[in-house]
Parts: C-alpha cells; sequence; structure tokens
C-alpha cells in the first residue's frame, strides 16, 4: 500500500517557494506532511496533501511537478520504533532515497513517509512484518 | 636599451619594410591561386586575377576568408602545396565543426619560429637565459611556438608544457628559470602558488614573461609582474596565421609589433569590409605574406583593435596593434579555449535539453570559470536531488569532450532562465576585459 507524493522542482530565489504553498492553498488543499531537499542551484518540494490532483494542478501554471508513490508507516510513540521499521527493509535490501516525518494530531500518531528504491518489496517485507501503512484515502482523512 | 632578434628587418625603414611586402605579395597571390583552387574560385567569383595584385595596396582587391571557409575547406581545402613537402599540423582546440588544422612546410616552422624568438629577445631573452615554457605541447600551437623561439635564442629551454603546477614551481626554483612562457592566467596562478608555497617575488630568477593565448587586462599584469617580481610581456597570434608571434610586445609595452614582414595586416569595418584608416578601431585581417603550406589571404581574426605607426621608442618599425579589445563575433576565449556558444547550443539539443541556457564567464582568484544554467525538461524531473545532480554531471562530461574545457552545469526549473525580448542574452561575461 503506498500513497501519491507531490514533487516540484523550485528555483533557489525568493518567494518562489511562498508562491507555490500559497498556489495549493488557494486550492484549498491542505498539506500533510513535506520536505525540502536543497542544493546551490535548486531545491525539491516534497509534500503530501489532501487532494494531490487538485494541487497538482494548482501548481501546473508555476513549476514542474511529479506524482510517484511513496511509502507511509504508522509509528508507535516509543524509543527504538523507527529503528525497527528500517531494520525490517534493511534485511530484505530495500535502499531508501530518502524519508520524512510528520504526524497527525487528532489520533496521536506518528508518520514516517520512505521514498525506496522497489516499493513492491517494501511493501512485501512491511506486510509480513506486521507494520501499518497508509493508504492515500486514509491520507485525506487525517 | 635596444634587443633584437633581427635587427636589419625589426628596425627597417619603412620604405623597405614596404618594399619586402611588395615583393612578397605578388609572389603569395600567385602561389596560392596556382595552388589553392578554394581561393581561386573566391578571385575568379571576384574578378580578380592575380597580375591585379601589383603592390599591397591593392590585397583590398582581394576576397576575404573567414573561420567559415576553413570549416567548408576542412582539411586540406586551403593548403597551398603538396603533403609531401609538409612536416606538421597544428590545430586549434575547437570541435570538429570549428577545428582549425593549419600545416606547416619546415620553411613556415623556420619563419615561425623566428617570430618567437623576436619576442623572446625583445623580452630580454638571450642564450644565457633559462626559457619555462609552460604552454600547452602538441597540437596547440602555444607550446611547439615558443619552445621553437626559445631554441632560436639558444636559451636552455624547460619543455615544461601545461598544469602540474608543483613540479613547474621546483624546476623554476631548481633550474633558475629567467623566463616563463604561459597564458597570463597561469603566470598568475604559479605566482600564487610561489607565494602559498613561502617564496617571495624576488626569490625566483625570472626577469621575464611571455604571456598570450587569452586577453588579459592592464591590471592583470600589474598583478602579475608584481607576484613573481617580473615584467610580463603580451605576445599574439593565431592558428590560422602560424600561431603566437604574429607580433609581441617590446619594452616599451604599449602595443604589439606586427612582423610585418610576414603578416600583412588590416584594419576593416566587421559590417561593410570597408579598409579603415590607421588609428580607427575595426576587425584584424591578417594576409600572410610568405607562407607555402596554409596560405591565408585576408583572413578575418574577428578581434577588434587599433593599428598604429607611431614612432616607437624601442627603434622597431613595425607597425603596432593594440590589445584586441572585443570580438565581432560570439567567439569567448575561456582558460585559452576558444568556446562558442552554438558549441554549447549543440552539445545540450544533442543531450536533449532545450535550447533554453545562459552561459555565465567569470574569473576567480585569477582563473576563468564557466557555468552553464540549463532549463530542465519537465520529463526529465525527478524527485531524487542526487538524479539530477548525476544529469547536471553527465552534461558536464558531454560538454568537457566538446569544448575541450570543464564547464560547471546548472540544472534550472523550466522557464527559470531569462528570456529576452528579440536576441536572447545567452553570454554574461563579468571578466571586464574589454573597455
Amino acid at each position: 500500500m503506498s500513497v501519491k507524493q507531490l514533487t516540484a522542482f523550485i528555483e533557489n530565489r525568493p518567494g518562489k517557494l511562498r508562491d507555490m504553498v500559497e498556489a495549493i492553498s488557494k486550492a484549498d488543499v491542505n498539506i500533510r506532511a513535506m520536505s525540502i531537499a536543497d542544493t546551490k542551484d535548486f531545491g525539491i518540494l516534497r509534500i503530501i496533501v489532501s487532494d494531490t490532483e487538485k494541487a497538482k494542478a494548482a501548481l501546473a501554471e508555476i513549476c514542474v511537478t511529479s506524482v510517484i508513490e511513496v511509502i507511509a508507516v504508522k509509528m508507535s510513540d516509543k524509543a527504538g520504533s523507527l529503528a525497527d521499521i528500517l531494520d525490517v527493509l534493511d534485511k530484505a535490501k530495500v535502499n531508501i532515497e530518502y524519508m520524512y516525518a510528520f504526524t497527525a494530531p487528532a489520533n496521536n500518531g506518528a508518520y514516517v513517509v520512505i521514498r525506496v528504491n522497489d516499493n513492491k518489496s517494501a511493501e512485501k517485507v512491511l506486510r509480513e512484518n506486521s507494520i501499518e501503512m497508509l493508504s492515500d484515502s486514509e491520507i485525506q482523512n487525517l | 636599451m635596444s634587443n633584437y632578434y633581427q635587427p636589419e628587418i625589426e628596425t627597417a625603414s619603412r620604405e623597405k619594410i614596404l618594399e619586402i611586402q611588395n615583393e612578397k605579395i605578388v609572389k603569395q597571390v600567385r602561389h596560392v591561386y596556382d595552388n589553392v583552387k578554394y581561393y581561386r574560385d573566391l578571385m575568379d567569383s571576384k574578378g580578380v586575377k592575380p597580375e591585379d595584385i601589383k603592390s599591397v595596396d591593392d590585397i583590398k582587391k582581394l576576397p576575404f576568408l573567414s573561420k567559415e571557409d576553413l570549416r567548408i575547406a576542412y582539411p586540406y581545402g586551403l593548403l597551398g602545396t603538396d603533403l609531401k613537402n609538409c612536416v606538421r599540423i597544428q590545430s586549434t582546440s575547437g570541435t570538429t565543426g570549428r577545428r582549425v588544422v593549419a600545416f606547416y612546410t619546415q620553411k613556415d616552422i623556420d619563419i615561425w619560429e623566428e617570430c618567437c624568438a623576436r619576442a623572446i629577445v625583445a623580452a630580454g631573452g638571450t642564450n644565457e637565459d633559462v626559457c619555462q615554457v609552460c604552454y600547452g605541447y602538441g597540437l596547440f600551437t602555444g607550446g611547439p611556438g615558443l619552445n621553437g623561439g626559445s631554441h632560436k635564442v639558444g636559451c636552455l629551454t624547460l619543455p615544461m608544457s601545461s598544469g602540474n603546477t608543483e613540479r613547474q614551481i621546483q624546476f623554476m626554483m631548481d633550474l633558475g628559470a629567467t623566463i616563463l612562457c604561459c597564458t597570463p592566467s597561469y603566470a598568475a596562478y604559479i605566482g600564487e602558488s610561489l607565494a602559498e608555497a613561502g617564496y617571495k617575488p624576488e626569490d625566483n630568477k625570472l626577469k621575464a614573461g611571455i604571456f598570450g593565448a587569452e586577453p588579459w587586462t592592464e591590471e592583470m599584469r600589474l598583478s602579475i609582474e608584481k607576484s613573481l617580481g617580473i615584467k610580463a610581456y603580451d605576445i599574439y597570434g593565431l592558428t590560422e596565421t602560424s600561431g603566437p608571434g604574429v607580433s609581441f610586445e617590446c619594452e616599451e609595452q604599449t602595443g604589439m609589433h606586427i612582423n610585418e614582414d610576414h603578416f600583412y595586416a588590416e584594419i576593416i569595418d566587421p559590417d561593410t569590409g570597408e579598409v579603415l584608416p590607421e588609428g580607427e578601431k575595426g576587425e584584424l585581417v591578417f594576409t600572410s605574406l610568405d607562407k607555402e603550406a596554409f596560405p591565408l589571404l585576408r583572413y578575418r581574426t574577428r578581434d577588434i583593435c587599433v593599428l598604429t605607426r607611431k614612432k616607437c621608442s624601442c627603434g622597431r618599425t613595425h607597425v603596432k596593434m593594440s590589445k584586441p579589445m572585443g570580438r565581432s563575433d560570439d567567439m569567448m576565449i575561456i582558460r585559452g579555449v576558444n568556446v562558442f556558444p552554438s558549441q554549447i547550443e549543440a552539445v545540450l539539443l544533442k543531450e536533449g535539453y532545450p535550447p533554453n541556457y545562459q552561459i555565465i564567464v567569470d574569473r576567480v582568484n585569477n582563473s576563468d570559470t564557466l557555468d552553464i544554467n540549463v532549463e530542465l525538461p519537465p520529463e526529465r524531473f525527478s524527485d531524487k536531488v542526487s538524479d539530477i545532480q548525476a544529469k547536471e554531471k553527465s552534461l558536464e562530461s558531454a560538454l568537457r569532450t566538446m569544448l575541450g574545457i570543464g564547464p560547471k552545469v546548472h540544472l534550472m526549473p523550466p522557464h527559470s532562465v531569462e528570456r529576452s525580448e528579440g536576441k536572447a542574452k545567452r553570454v554574461i561575461d563579468h571578466r571586464k576585459l574589454h573597455d
């Protein structure tokens, strides 16, 4: 089970990120989680939103975007729970490209979004180890 | 002070120089017309016959040659003699499309090396000097030209070629080099490296430097002279006419004397092709008066400069050209290498990038930098930084292969490279080499 992540290429200049976030907000889309990778020349904005298609359409005029599938895993709020998840992936030789975390105060949930090189294998081992993954509809209802 | 390698010609009267030129041009035009079909066709279509050229005053009747002609005629189309009479080729750093391959007979090489010898002697060189040549050796004319000139003068020649600065410094200090030949930016770099290694300017035995192959400013001259404790002389030339030594500076340092017994210089209006009077700024055009293998007539250098025949305190009578003040085309000289924006564009298109790019040239710590901003096509976008950086590296490598120098590529989001109304401003040169 995977969720959609909207990715956008941003120029590393003042105001560019604000323009994007503003466009998403005008489309009445809520950002659930976000992460930005930055280099000297550009940034890559990665977001999980309440309505991916709507957000993508809102950004179309401003920047290049793409939608990819990532895995969102629910963690229990205690020491070592992330380490356990990574251990499972490591044993299955699944490589992690990047990850970021977010919380949902409504249900006291802590989540980690993981971008891996092989979604299928990752989902399989996570399922085998009874690690809870979010679906798109669950994200929308968080 | 007067140092001449060939005093009788270097200080000859204007009448004598003109006499030599008139005699040579008649022969040369006949030689070219009889042996170079490409140029014969140009003359025929202009209705000019060899017998119409009776003196250098008639040179203006001849058709021009441009880099484009050299490209069309590549490789043998402008050859003036049988290959069996040729002993060498040299070539520019450009790409296949722009590459200039020049041919030399032994006589051509001797004359070329004599021209370089004049430059070395003008800089104070004698057979007691140790001449360190760190221009590149090989196809590039810099190394072979100065190497040959240094031999002719009788200097102990250190054929270092370029690069490996640590070794350059070691040889310079251990063998007591007195004359340094390289690009001005490399000279500046050597100066910095010496200082970093703890040497003071007076610790080296250098007295003079002969620097060329790229544009440089008076400020750079002063800084090099200070850091190395030397007098820095400019030298000019291009592969099309032979290589360095077409002209060189004397101790007056107010322009470069053109070796007029071998090269006839004109200044033209780059738009109309009209010959301009002495002292006016325009495009420099050279006619080779005695080259056998690659005898270019009225070759348009695209360098913008000024000629002057004002009397020079050094005693030389040959016309002086100013440092080039710019180009009449869009060629850039970066780290001594000729780069055209069109070459960069060709690589981008071939690699699947849109022609939306900007070239930024700068000089940082006296070394040229080349940065290229390129828009990333949407379909190549990735959510992973490493993917995008890998694309940058791959494009850098393709550009390096094409240009001969390594640029830094910056992939940018679409529409982020500035669009301008009409003609795109493709090149931003921060070096401020020209006024």
